[in-house]
């Protein structure tokens, strides 16, 4: 049973063809991909899908989220599905956090919400107690001092943990996850691949995984479409793509990370 | 060999704040191509400024063809300027949006009064980084960030320098353009002698033959690439190392389209 299935998704902007007939569908509890470079179309399919296009974009075709279309939905609809039913971890933290409002603070916004949507009790020292939780979960050190500082005053490692258990606080079955390690450190990126990996099993989410970089695609999803130009090149098991790449671009693609890669030795 | 430019026990702070460098020694030989590597607030972006003369280093020593870099010596800042050229990391900040192709990349030209055909040798400098001359009359907005990297480099390299200095030169480029501009620097680096800064190790692998490692302000490994990346010896490079994410091993091994 697909989770989330894409259907002759185009988005158009003042005439322009930005996204154009994109299909794929993913299954509850799959990890999917999506490669491309600037200008692929990646990051717009990706706002498609929980009804984010920024103002000035049109978008046709069908989104079906957990049996809702998205595409031409309410405002109000939309509202209801986002956080429920997907979450979104971007490649900026700090443009999914309040950055005058204590971290702690803004994790147990998210909590209530959850909880009060959900019709569960939320008292003061229960939303206390699932923040101190999700911070655990994220691995964040010193758990008292992090809830008590702002933003600024945190590494990016640590802001990128802060808006994932923003994330994980809804209780999503999609976790979106937008180049979430592209303005790390290369140290920091591979915890936070790590940590990734780990809370998708632990939840049984279901994993759409953004980015340009493909060794770092290849280490976490089991599936992957290739994105360029607004357009699907190529879909299919990460092992067979990587393996045997059809398509000239994602043959281009591997060959150019191989280069790189190559170049650093036995791994 | 001689050190065009090097750093002798250098150390900076910035006003008010910490250490970025601590007692830094770094040659830059005639010839080589040196990467330098170092996560973000390692001191990288530093030791490029430094070499660059936009500052001066609180102890130790800027040498330029062994002499003391000093800045109110003009006749060593001219002779400097002619040697030293740079290409940065943001394609779209780095060209003046309001100049043609042919102002920019005579800029250096112009700026060090050099004389001759210059217009012979803007195109000249445009074909060595694979672009044509029917550009010269158009506006950055008109080129990729490929292309308005390369014309970055024809401006580097059109007064003929004997350095270039390259901050993140490739990082805000995709893959398949990255792969294009770095066999550009590769094919400029038999010509004359390249520190380039980058935080990204499988770049700097495949472009330098020397690799310096950067942590915290201070050098913490040097030597020949290929053996530091097959026996790295410090923790440091080792967990650095450790951390660039690998492709597969299934990955074919096709050869370039």
């Amino acid at each position: 049973m697909s989770l989330l299935t894409v259907h002759n998704l185009s988005i158009v902007a003042r005439g322009r063809r930005l996204v154009d007939s994109v299909s794929f569908k993913l299954d509850a509890g799959e990890r999917l991909g999506i490669i491309g470079e600037s200008g692929s179309g990646k990051s717009l399919t990706a706002s498609a899908i929980i009804g984010l296009l920024p103002a000035g974009l049109g978008a046709t075709g069908s989104v079906r989220l957990d049996g809702h279309e998205i595409i031409g939905a309410t405002e109000r609809e939309l509202t209801a599905l986002r956080g429920a039913v997907a979450a979104t971890v971007f490649q900026e933290p700090l443009t999914a956090l309040d950055p005058l409002m204590r971290v702690g603070r803004q994790i147990g916004e998210v909590v209530e919400r959850t909880e009060r949507r959900a019709g569960r009790p939320h008292g003061k020292s229960d939303i206390r107690q699932a923040v101190s939780g999700l911070m655990d979960e994220v691995s964040l050190p010193e758990p008292e001092r992090i809830a008590g500082a702002f933003p600024h005053e945190l590494s990016g490692g640590q802001r990128q943990r802060v808006a994932i258990a923003m994330a994980l606080a809804c209780r999503p079955k999609l976790l979106i996850a937008d180049e979430p390690t592209t303005a790390l450190d290369v140290t920091t990126q591979k915890e936070m691949l790590a940590l990734l990996a780990r809370l998708v099993a632990e939840r049984g989410m279901t994993l759409l995984f953004i980015s340009h970089d493909l060794p770092v695609v290849a280490g976490i999803v089991e599936r992957v479409v290739v994105m360029r130009a607004g357009a699907v090149v190529e879909e299919g098991p990460v092992r067979r793509v990587f393996a045997t790449p059809v398509h000239p671009y994602t043959r281009e693609l591997l060959a150019a990370a191989e280069r790189f890669d190559r170049a650093l030795g036995a791994a | 060999m001689s050190d065009i430019l090097s750093l002798d026990r250098v150390s900076y702070s910035y006003p008010g704040g910490r250490p970025v460098l601590r007692d830094v020694s770094l040659s830059v030989a005639a010839g080589r191509s040196i990467g330098l590597v170092g996560q973000s607030g390692s001191g990288k972006s530093t030791i490029l400024k430094l070499l660059l003369g936009l500052m001066r280093p609180q102890t130790g020593n800027v040498l330029f063809d062994g002499a003391r870099l000093d800045l109110s010596d003009q006749q060593m800042m001219r002779t400097y300027r002619r040697s030293v050229q740079a290409v940065f990391q943001d394609p779209y900040a780095s060209l003046d949006p309001r100049q043609k192709v042919q102002a920019i990349v005579s800029e250096p030209l112009r700026a060090l009064g050099v004389g001759g055909d210059r217009r012979f040798m803007v195109v000249a400098a445009l074909r060595s980084v694979g672009l044509d001359a029917d550009i010269l009359d158009r506006f950055p907005a008109a080129f990729s960030g490929g292309q308005r990297q390369r014309i970055a480099i024809a401006r580097a390299i059109v007064a003929g320098p004997r350095v270039v200095l390259a901050d993140e030169a490739v990082s805000a480029l995709d893959l398949t353009t990255k792969v294009r501009v770095v066999d550009l620097f590769r094919d400029l680096a038999r010509e004359t002698t390249l520190l380039f800064v980058s935080h990204d190790l499988g770049v700097v692998a495949s472009l330098c033959d020397e690799i310096v490692i950067l942590d915290g302000g201070r050098i913490v490994e040097a030597g020949p690439t290929r053996a530091i990346l097959a026996a790295p010896a410090h923790a440091y490079t080792q967990q650095l190392l450790a951390s660039v994410p690998r492709l597969p091993d299934f990955v074919s091994g096709a050869p370039s389209p």
